[in-house]
């Protein structure tokens, strides 16, 4: 068993523990804490994969923004309930049953499908790579992505504003 | 590792986040299982991006990150406004516009 071998082996049981952490726990506040758990072990994943960069912006982005925002809704909302959010879940069969039919079948045309056997050398620094291509080809998109956030943003104020 | 064990990794994130998109009751629950089904469409683009020797997929990798970034800022800001009109942030009591 390889460095990596390992390194992939308990990245992946922290990130699927987390993940189940995520959707069973009945507490939504320690849902969010597992949540932020699965995403830094999916960071460890983009490691693994060598981006660097990515894995920055996975804990800038996800688990420091997404993981800040869900926990002041969740305490909002709780304030305005005044008591914990105690979450049940329903169609725990059905669910199951769903999820598990989605995962067979992904599973089934993954084994199937002629994948390449391993990964191509780095050439170079895959950061710069990233860069020259956001400039580059997906500049049109990039620029969309500023204006999306910007829409977002007045999307949520507008939401947030106090009643007049 | 070979791809095809980053690919079955992702795809057993997506499942665990699909089946908590159906059972959880609470709107936010049922956001939390998104962005666990987002995260695993993440890896699968890295895990390609990374075996094709091509940058293509690690770009898409930081636009849904973003994008993903301002889907929760406005869900949950929708989730508040439900909350503090129908008191209630359980998703099988939002039926208003159910016919």
């Amino acid at each position: 068993m390889t460095l990596e071998t390992a390194a992939f082996a308990g990245v992946a049981v922290v990130l699927l523990a987390a993940s189940l952490g995520v959707v069973l726990t009945p507490n939504l506040f320690h849902a969010v804490l597992y949540l932020a758990v699965a995403l830094v072990a999916t960071g460890g994943v983009f490691l693994l994969l060598e981006a660097p960069f990515l894995f920055g912006v996975q804990l800038l982005l996800y688990a420091g923004g997404v993981v800040t925002i869900v926990v002041f809704a969740i305490m909002l909302t709780e304030r305005l309930a005044g008591q914990t959010i105690r979450q049940a879940s329903r169609y725990l069969i059905n669910g199951a049953v769903v999820s598990a039919a989605v995962f067979v079948g992904v599973m089934g045309f993954l084994l199937q499908a002629p994948l390449v056997a391993g990964r191509p050398p780095l050439t170079g620094d895959l950061t710069v790579a990233v860069g020259r291509a956001l400039v580059g080809p997906f500049a049109v998109a990039l620029e969309l992505l500023g204006v999306l956030l910007v829409i977002a943003l007045l999307g949520a104020l507008y939401f947030a504003r106090s009643e007049p | 590792m070979p791809l095809a064990a980053y690919l079955a990794l992702a795809a057993l994130v997506f499942a665990i986040g699909l089946f908590g998109v159906l059972t959880r009751r609470n709107a936010v629950g049922i956001l939390l299982g998104i962005e666990l089904m987002l995260n695993a469409v993440n890896i699968n683009l890295v895990a390609f991006a990374r075996f094709s020797g091509e940058v293509t997929g690690i770009v898409f990798t930081l636009f849904t990150i973003a994008i993903t970034v301002a889907e929760v800022a406005v869900g949950l800001a929708i989730v508040i406004v439900i909350f503090r009109v129908r008191r209630t942030v359980e998703a099988d009591h939002l039926d208003l516009l159910r016919g």
